[in-house]
């Protein structure tokens, strides 16, 4: 499954470079990485998606906490959440195609930032299935470049990710008795 | 507030956080620090003959007292010999400081002469690194760096300095308290969790306790005691948690893991209950991580709570320190015994204590050397090992009582470790005896220390369990690739002449009836003492649980080695000597 995980960092050089290598470490895989600043002076903020089973998610999000340059890390999958990203598409297009893509464009709320007698770049700012819809909807003209930010995501309502806020103890979100088998009797010893 | 050099900075600095030595080397990059260092005679400097030495022996005298240990090295070469002395430290959680110069400012980044990209290379084997610079960070940052590695799961802490930030002038300024806002240990248990706990302690009939490296480093052996004692549950130690609890007690049990005793790993495999505290299940502590005791609930405390979940699932996980958290348990739990449990644990332990017992006869082996100096030494010694048979017949039989009693590689199994960690313990503790118990292998690793024995007059025993062997893995491959001996013999130089090299004394013995003789002459001579035992070179340790076998298919001999491989037992007895 995945998860969209964000992490408050200091701003500091080489933080980067301690997630990344955290992550490489670990074997975890980064499905893509935002880095951006906050509302906040030196504090960024990584938005980081990744694929894998809660309990491999549970890991990542403790051993993010142990890097000292990381303040805060949420997990904003089972939240209710704005996820977005962009993505700036070069798409092969004569001028007689040009009607037919800005419906698409259209359909998608996406724009046209630029054109030449041969293509057409567009912006699509959504969420990311709206975005692989709408580049599935672009292949068959020709896409000649793409580039796509990654996700970024902030959660609804009042309540905000942010170092100033009381974090709930991690204890807390431990699991119980996950993945231990029930007792069995057939043990060497039982006293009764 | 007064200006002072980049140089001067960093020497106040460690002289306001009571560091009082500093295992170093210098070169280049570093020579303006030395260069202000008689005029700081407050923070002694003990020049080592290798920066793995130094590392090393920094670790040695952290584990001894529970300090801050610190080495420094210069840029380049120098940063990267630091390198497995830094991992060391950081898989064993030692508190430990490491201090490299680098080139100057204008010339990072550009491959000048002896520059290493350090700080990207001990990223991932340090709690926290840093590179500084300008001076006017430097008392900040050595105050952060202390506090970081003496505190929560300790580790080891590295600060890089440019050349030119040595030099350099900024006002000296230090801080009256650190706060890192991403830096914040828990060490109080959340209340509903101990409650949790308690009530599963409660309700046990066959309790355990694991007790670990934490129990040592957060100096929680009475608090361990006390809760032991209350619920009447048994203790087994892992490796680094050894000294932790008396082994003359009567809830003691000793070893686990793939060289721990059989009742230990049984009784671990057997019990409904797991109370594991301070240690951070791993692998070679309780074997397949799958088949540990899969039916029992497990409370795991831990003050690094990414050590819950990661290798064995916590039923009741608690984040905090042993020594606040025991307490609390204690205070929550009803009083019990388990009688018949530890019946149950102490007839295995009639049953199967020939596995791990000194062989018998008068063939000079390690184990029985081991249980000479031992008793010759007493508790109040200090005793380091290399990483090999050695060691874990050192863990077996040296009847590790007391807390920081035996110094070991034990996450990272170092060879080289024993000398200079030795070296370090003895700086550390001027008046206690320090014994080193070496592989041959590993002493000649790490040897050059002696002589920074010599100069600083540090009396270290060292005793070499001569095998001729690479004797660990010779058992691997005796037992488990059949018999097929690959680059595993070694010759040796005469270790008594090289002692007299150095100008220290040489022992060679060849016998068991020499041993306590010469371990009274190595206590009666007031320098370093290196004693060659011609130790038996084919024996092997027992148990075992061979590695990806589970500590219930703990074995005991070769031929159930053969069988937990689904392989028929040998027809005749192989090699003679061999303890089969
Ligand atoms: C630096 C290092 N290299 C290799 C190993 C792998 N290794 C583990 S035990 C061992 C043999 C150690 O031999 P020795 O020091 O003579 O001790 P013995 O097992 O004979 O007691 C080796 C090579 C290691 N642990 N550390
Ligand atoms: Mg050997």
């Amino acid at each position: 499954m995945k998860h969209t995980v964000v992490a408050l960092v200091e701003d500091r050089p080489g933080v980067l470079n301690r997630v990344a290598s955290l992550f490489r470490r670990r074997g975890f895989n980064i499905d893509s990485l935002a880095v951006g600043t906050t509302e906040q002076r030196g504090i960024s903020r990584m938005t980081i998606v990744l694929d894998g089973a809660d309990g491999i998610v549970e890991q990542v999000e403790k051993q993010l906490y142990k890097l000292i340059d990381v303040v805060k890390v949420s997990d904003l999958t089972k939240e209710e959440a704005v996820i977005r990203e962009l993505a700036l598409i070069k798409v092969r297009c004569s001028p007689e195609q040009r009607r037919e893509i800005l419906d698409l464009v259209d359909i998608f709320r996406a724009q046209a930032v630029d054109v030449s007698p041969t293509s057409l770049m567009l912006q699509i700012t959504a969420a990311t299935e709206t975005l692989d819809a709408f580049i599935e909807n672009l292949r068959p003209y020709g896409i000649r470049e793409m580039v796509r930010t990654g996700r970024i995501a902030v959660t609804r309502g009042a309540r905000a990710t942010a170092v100033h806020e009381r974090e709930a103890a991690p204890a807390e979100r431990f699991h119980e008795q996950a993945g231990r088998r029930p007792e069995e009797d057939a043990l060497p010893y039982v006293s009764k | 507030m007064t200006k002072m050099s980049g140089a001067d900075i960093v020497l106040e600095s460690l002289k306001r956080l009571g560091v009082d030595v500093v295992f170093g080397y210098p070169g280049g990059v570093v020579l303006p620090l030395y260069d202000r260092w008689p005029s700081h005679p407050e923070v002694r400097h003990i020049l080592v003959r290798h920066e793995q030495g130094g590392g090393h022996a920094a670790d040695g005298y952290a584990r001894a007292t529970g300090k801050l240990g610190v080495a420094l090295a210069t840029s380049g070469p120098g940063a990267t010999n630091l390198v497995t002395a830094i991992t060391n430290a950081m898989m064993d959680s030692v508190p430990t400081l490491f201090i490299t110069g680098n080139v100057a400012r204008n010339l990072l980044g550009r491959d000048g002469f002896q520059e290493a990209d350090i700080t990207g290379i001990t990223m991932p084997i340090v709690k926290h690194n840093y590179l500084v610079m300008r001076p006017e960070d430097l008392a900040y940052t050595f105050a952060e760096a202390a506090h970081i590695a003496t505190t929560g799961r300790k580790g080891p802490v590295h600060i890089d300095i440019p050349k030119d930030v040595f030099i350099e002038e900024a006002e000296f300024e230090w801080p009256s308290e650190v706060t890192i806002r991403g830096y914040r240990p828990v060490s109080r248990g959340n209340p509903a969790q101990v409650k949790r706990a308690a009530a599963m302690i409660d309700a046990a009939e066959r309790s355990i306790i694991f007790a670990g490296h934490g129990i040592i480093l957060g100096g929680a052996a009475e608090e361990l005691r006390s809760f032991a004692e209350k619920t009447g549950t048994p203790i087994l130690n892992t490796l680094l948690g050894l000294g932790s609890i008396d082994p003359g007690h009567v809830l003691a049990y000793g070893m686990m893991g793939m060289h721990g005793s059989y009742w230990a790993n049984h009784a671990a495999s057997n019990a409904d209950v797991i109370i594991a505290l301070g240690m951070r299940m791993d692998d070679r502590a309780l074997g397949r991580f799958e088949d540990m005791n899969p039916t029992a609930k497990i409370v795991h405390i831990d003050i690094d709570p990414a050590e819950h979940n990661k290798n064995i699932m916590a039923t009741v996980p608690i984040v905090g320190d042993v020594k606040e958290v025991l307490p609390q348990l204690t205070e929550a739990v009803q009083s019990n015994s388990h009688v018949e449990w530890l019946r149950w644990i102490d007839r295995l332990r009639v049953d199967h204590k020939s596995s791990m017992s000194v062989p018998d006869g008068t063939a000079l082996t390690t184990q029985y050397v081991c249980t000479r100096i031992a008793e010759a030494a007493g508790p109040e010694a200090v005793i380091t090992t290399g990483v090999g048979q050695h060691q874990m017949w050192a863990a077996q039989f040296m009847n590790i009582s007391r807390p920081h009693q035996l110094i070991t590689s034990g996450g990272l199994g170092t060879m080289g470790f024993e000398v200079p960690a030795a070296m370090g313990a003895q700086v550390a503790c001027p008046d206690r005896t320090v014994w080193t118990i070496c592989g041959d292998g590993g002493f000649q690793m790490t040897f050059q220390e002696i002589a920074t024995m010599v100069d600083e007059r540090l009396p270290v025993k060292m005793a070499i369990m001569n095998n001729g062997y690479l004797g660990m893995v010779r058992q691997w491959q005796e037992l488990i690739y059949q018999d097929n001996y690959v680059s595993v013999a070694m010759s040796q130089p005469d270790f008594v002449k090289l002692a007299e090299a150095y100008g220290i004394k040489g022992i060679l013995v060849t016998d068991q009836s020499q041993v306590d003789d010469a371990i009274a002459e190595a206590h009666a001579h007031d320098g370093p003492v290196l004693i060659d035992f011609r130790v038996e070179a084919e024996g092997n340790v027992w148990p075992m649980v061979p590695a990806g076998a589970s500590l219930s298919e703990t074995v005991e001999s070769p031929d159930e080695v053969d069988a937990l491989l689904g392989r028929p037992p040998k027809a005749v007895p192989t090699r003679t000597g061999a303890a089969r």
